[in-house]
């Protein structure tokens, strides 16, 4: 790196170039791509959890004016392949993209039906007669296990999907030598990711050149097209996958859905371009959903605090059908349980369970927010059942700062690390020996305040491609090209597909103060393969720290061109040349320099052949990680419960983050800020339920609820700053942090405003009812 | 998302529209705002043949003063009414019922006449017309008539609004001197409706007793409902935090509460005696003597 030139961009705050587009209705979203000739895909599914179909009649349907097309499951056997699975799974379900035979979850897709505009296609789909036979339901991933359970998929015999068991040191000893071992149940249920922007997708078929052409809105485009090639048939080389604006994707857009097959299947069959816009419903019911984990912990402790190990079952409800990542995403809870403590043993087993739900899938922090709450509400259980107090029992038990690198029971090796420091700083911000006075106040008027704490730790910048399963598409490395234009603009090529996370204002920004230019000089391209080097995409916080180091290394290759070049021209030594505003100089007086168009004049013209350089000015970097990063932090929040209404009310939140080096502020408060909301929603707001008989009753935003501003609080936000060794840029990554620091913080907050009343443990969310029933009882008791 | 097929009508005067209705009968449906109507209409729940849109005509979206009282058009949105001077100052109860509607974007659309016409059990404005005592004016074919808020709310989602009429407008008597009110709400997190809904308003006689007290309250049952035993509870009484939450107890009597996801049938009876309680003490409080 050009160490040598002094930073101008990274580490301010540069507000989103991506914003002025966007917030002036300028971006092209899937539902702005209109082609000629265009037709409407509408889908029919299931209303029932589970029954078998008798019969599809669609004879009515098709007759309707505008309808071109109405297929079923039966129309599709033997031309599209199943969706599948890319994690490793001893049971993996056939899951064609409409169903045959049998539906498995309200909302399964049954029958699509083309017309030229989606209005005939939606009339052409109330004339369609199904005969159903319900079958019986299983909502209960604990149920499901039960003998004599109705089993979701026959041929298995079974509902268990996958198990897996993992064991690191002695946790029988650990419990032997336990003063006492705390257990408890903890349940992290089901939510819908809800991007603003819903799924959608666009086909077109060439037939003349035989390419077929995908507008998606998904978070990994060359990852879409290397599973639509092999479900389609169809060569790479033929196929362009685009993501435009992306409106949110959270997770539940890295995945490969029937709706992107039947849309491409569509184009290429009926040779008209298709659109399928997914309907806000459509969304709630077959968009992948998150979490829905039960697990059983088991903590022995020392009676001065200390955790000897940890020990869980999870049982992982996996709906009806496996997504991309289904099987995967507990498995990182497991890995990640013991969160920033020093723990000798641990112990997990990880049931997977079919249910007649939708599947659930990656959702922002995928299996590391499942994780957090195990390891901070452990860390509360213990203060509360051994009157500890709260930060205490996390200072004793954390992994001390010398310790790092620090190899954790589960393997993985956290890069570095200081979180008593991050502790500090959230105590001292939220005043926390004032606050327990008053406390303490509050408590003799009756009132009932509650101080919650959640020190994380979490796991980003996915990653050496070992980490993923050898099964999935696509590596843990991701890929860059830098090119200079004749003109003396940059063009960046990037393999991540950011949505939301701004990658077009912090990449341009590392590339400003490498080159020495304006970040308007610099255009930041993604989501197009037809455009962009493979890559892998955007999810697990892996854009910047892994995105930008490959960047970095492509930057590097131009750069050292680019000197070569300014070293014939100026008859220094290429080490002897730095970047200086627009300019190549020499490092010792940089007022001796020659403008950078020169140079690019240079490479482009090649009148003057320069021994030992080619033409042109396009560098590529593929950056293979070699480990991944943990950024940490504490949250701390203070809570007043009313007792006669169970309402829950911010009194403050505090957030200490540490994400390693930061280029861009502004970019990680709104990462934060968006994290802790969708955290605080999971403690306090949102959940999926379905009924026994797997009707979804939170099938709209009138139900599903998504928190408003005036239900979050005032965000006091902090940070410090521990660089990762990991990647040459020093950054962790700071996605999902918000999400995996603040739910553990707000459950704990009010339960330790309900200690009074000795209620212990409360499931999420923490609604009112369910705060007003427990008060209720334990006054009773 | 996409509904059936329709024709729309825009209507230029009441007299076109009931014109259009008596036309198409039951095969039309009026359209003021659309924020019940239209997702209905979205999800085929509903499929009217024809809309007469009400929205344009400039009379029913006016507010004046009239003979004493306040009359507010039909098609007057939330937000005109919640930002209303005259509202504000002679009928607040009604402007803070409007402004703890939905969201800005929903108080920009939706309508009186439209929430009280359909009625929702959880929607705002119903308590506070209902302790306001308000007067719906109802136009059809063959004249108007005027109905009184206790008898206009029938049941879940019906009216006294009979097929062929239009809600033109509803009115109310100003608040008296030496009187507080308040409109407290529980909301559900999600769509913003009243999971219970408060309207109180209490005028103090000259010796600081209770001369009036009129209690609102949406959400919990069918249809929103004057809760008639707390307000006699409390009347010629003097209004000590003991009285209050005595007759602040009696606020689910008699009403078979509805029960759901956001709150079971207990938790709304709850909800409904304990925001009782606080509307009447914070309304109480509220009076400028």
């Amino acid at each position: 790196m050009a160490a040598v030139v002094v930073p101008k961009f990274v580490g301010t705050r540069v507000k989103r170039r991506e914003d002025p587009r966007l917030i002036s209705g300028n971006g092209t979203y899937v539902d702005d791509v209109r082609l000629p000739g265009m037709l409407s895909a509408v889908i029919l599914r299931s209303p029932y959890g589970h029954a078998k179909i008798n019969s599809i009649n669609v004879d009515a349907a098709r007759k309707l004016p505008g309808v071109v097309a109405v297929l079923t499951g039966e129309d599709l056997k033997g031309k599209v392949g199943t969706l599948t699975t890319a994690a490793p799974a001893e049971h993996v379900p056939y899951h064609p993209p409409l169903a045959q035979g049998r539906v498995r979850f309200v909302g399964e897709a049954v029958v699509v039906a083309v017309a030229t505009d989606a209005y005939k296609a939606q009339d052409a789909l109330d004339l369609v007669e199904i005969d159903y036979d319900p079958l019986p339901v299983i909502t209960d991933p604990e149920k499901a296990l039960e003998p004599g359970a109705p089993i979701i998929h026959e041929e298995f015999g079974t509902n268990i999907s996958t198990r897996a068991q993992v064991a690191s040191g002695e946790i029988d000893g650990a419990m032997r030598a336990a003063d006492r071992v705390i257990k408890f149940r903890l349940v992290n249920q089901r939510l819908a990711p809800v991007p603003m922007e819903t799924r959608g997708t666009v086909a077109q078929w060439n037939q003349g050149s035989g390419h077929l052409t995908l507008w998606a809105s998904t978070q990994g485009p060359h990852l879409l097209r290397s599973y639509l090639a092999e479900i389609l048939k169809l060569p790479e080389n033929r196929m362009r996958v685009i993501a435009p604006e992306v409106g949110g994707g959270f997770g539940a857009k890295l995945n490969v859905y029937a709706e992107e097959v039947l849309t491409a299947y569509l184009a290429m069959t009926l040779r008209q371009p298709v659109k399928w816009i997914e309907r806000r419903r459509e969304n709630l019911a077959a968009t992948t959903h998150g979490r829905d984990m039960i697990v059983y912990v088991e903590a022995p402790v020392k009676n001065d605090g200390t955790l000897l190990g940890l020990k869980a079952r999870f049982i992982c409800d996996a709906g009806a059908y496996l997504q991309l990542l289904t099987p995967m995403i507990p498995g990182f809870a497991g890995m990640m349980m013991t969160g920033c403590y020093k723990v000798p043993a641990m112990a997990f087993e990880q049931l997977v369970v079919f249910t007649n739900k939708m599947a659930p899938d990656a959702y922002r922090g995928a299996g590391r927010p499942e994780a957090c709450y195990i390891a901070e509400r452990t860390m509360d259980m213990i203060a509360t059942e051994l009157n500890l107090d709260p930060a205490e029992v996390r200072r004793k038990n954390f992994i001390p700062k010398e310790a790092f690198p620090a190899q954790i029971p589960s393997g993985l090796v956290y890069d570095s690390g200081d979180y008593a420091t991050a502790l500090d700083k959230a105590l001292k911000n939220i005043d926390y020996q004032k606050v327990r006075a008053e406390q303490a106040e509050a408590r003799k008027q009756g009132r009932y305040l509650g101080i919650g704490l959640c020190s994380y730790v979490e796991i980003c910048g996915i990653g050496p491609s070992a980490m993923l399963p050898p099964t999935m598409k696509g590596g843990g490395w991701e890929s860059a090209t830098i090119r200079m234009e004749p003109d003396c603009k940059v063009t960046v090529l990037t393999g991540v597909s950011p949505h939301g996370q701004g990658q077009e204002t912090s990449f341009a920004q590392m590339v400003a103060d490498d080159l020495g230019i304006g970040i308007d000089d610099i255009n930041v391209v993604h989501g197009d393969t037809a455009i962009v080097q493979y890559g892998t995409g955007t999810f697990g916080s892996r854009g910047t720290s892994v995105g930008g180091a490959a960047l970095m290394m492509a930057t590097q290759k131009l750069q050292a061109k680019m000197k070569k070049i300014a070293s014939t021209m100026m008859e220094v030594p290429p080490d002897q040349i730095v970047f200086h505003q627009g300019t190549l100089a020499l490092a010792s007086d940089l007022t001796k320099s020659i403008p950078m168009q020169r140079v690019v004049d240079g490479a482009y013209g090649y009148k003057v052949p320069i021994p030992g350089v080619e033409p042109g000015l396009n560098e590529s970097a593929f950056y293979e990680p070699i480990a991944c990063t943990f950024p940490f932090g504490t949250h701390a929040c203070v809570v007043e419960v009313d007792p006669d209404t169970g309402v829950v009310k911010f009194l403050r939140y505090v957030a200490v983050d540490d994400c390693g080096r930061v280029i861009n502020p502004l970019l990680v408060e709104g990462q934060v800020h968006g994290g802790i909301a969708q955290g605080i929603a999971q403690a306090l707001y949102e959940e999926v339920i379905y009924d026994e008989n797997g009707q979804l009753l939170t099938a709209t935003l009138m139900d599903y609820a998504v928190p408003k501003a005036e239900m979050l609080p005032h965000y006091e936000l902090d940070s410090t700053v521990t660089p990762s060794p990991i990647n040459p840029l020093g950054v962790k990554g700071v996605g999902e942090a918000g999400t995996i620091g603040s739910t553990p913080c707000v459950v704990n907050a009010v339960h330790d405003a309900l200690k009074p009343l000795g209620i212990k443990n409360l499931d999420m969310p923490l609604k009112p009812e369910r705060i007003w029933r427990a008060i209720k009882s334990a006054r009773k008791a | 998302m996409y509904p059936a097929s329709f024709q729309y009508h825009r209507a230029a005067s009441v007299k076109e529209a009931l014109g259009m209705l008596q036309q198409f009968g039951e095969d039309a449906k009026l359209l003021s705002g659309g924020h019940s109507l239209l997702p209905m209409m979205k999800l085929r729940l509903a499929q009217p043949a024809h809309l007469v849109d009400i929205g344009g005509i400039a009379d029913l979206a006016s507010i004046r003063e009239e003979g004493g009282r306040i009359v507010i058009g039909g098609a007057t949105i939330h937000d005109q009414v919640a930002s209303s001077n005259v509202v504000r100052s002679k009928l607040g109860l009604l402007a803070e019922c409007a402004a703890a509607i939905g969201d800005i974007q929903v108080r920009n659309r939706g309508t009186l006449g439209g929430s009280l016409a359909h009625s929702d059990p959880a929607a705002d404005y119903p308590a506070g017309v209902l302790a306001l005592e308000g007067e719906i004016k109802l136009e059809g074919g063959s004249g108007s008539r005027t109905v009184k808020a206790q008898d206009f709310f029938v049941d879940l989602m019906t009216t006294a609004i009979k097929p062929g009429e239009i809600l033109t407008s509803a009115s109310f008597t100003p608040h008296p001197a030496r009187t507080g009110y308040i409109y407290l709400k529980h909301r559900q997190p999600a769509s913003g409706f009243a999971v219970v809904g408060v309207a109180a308003m209490v005028t103090l006689d000259a010796k600081g007793n209770c001369e009036r007290v009129r209690v609102g309250i949406t959400g919990l049952g069918p249809k929103a409902f004057r809760a008639a035993a707390v307000e006699s509870a409390l009347a010629g009484k003097k209004p000590e935090a003991a009285t209050i939450g005595q007759a602040a107890s009696h606020a689910a009597d008699g009403i078979d509460a509805l029960s759901d996801i956001h709150a079971s049938a207990e938790f709304r009876s709850e909800l409904a005696r304990v925001y009782t309680r606080r509307a009447i003490q914070q309304a109480i409080s509220r009076i400028k003597t």
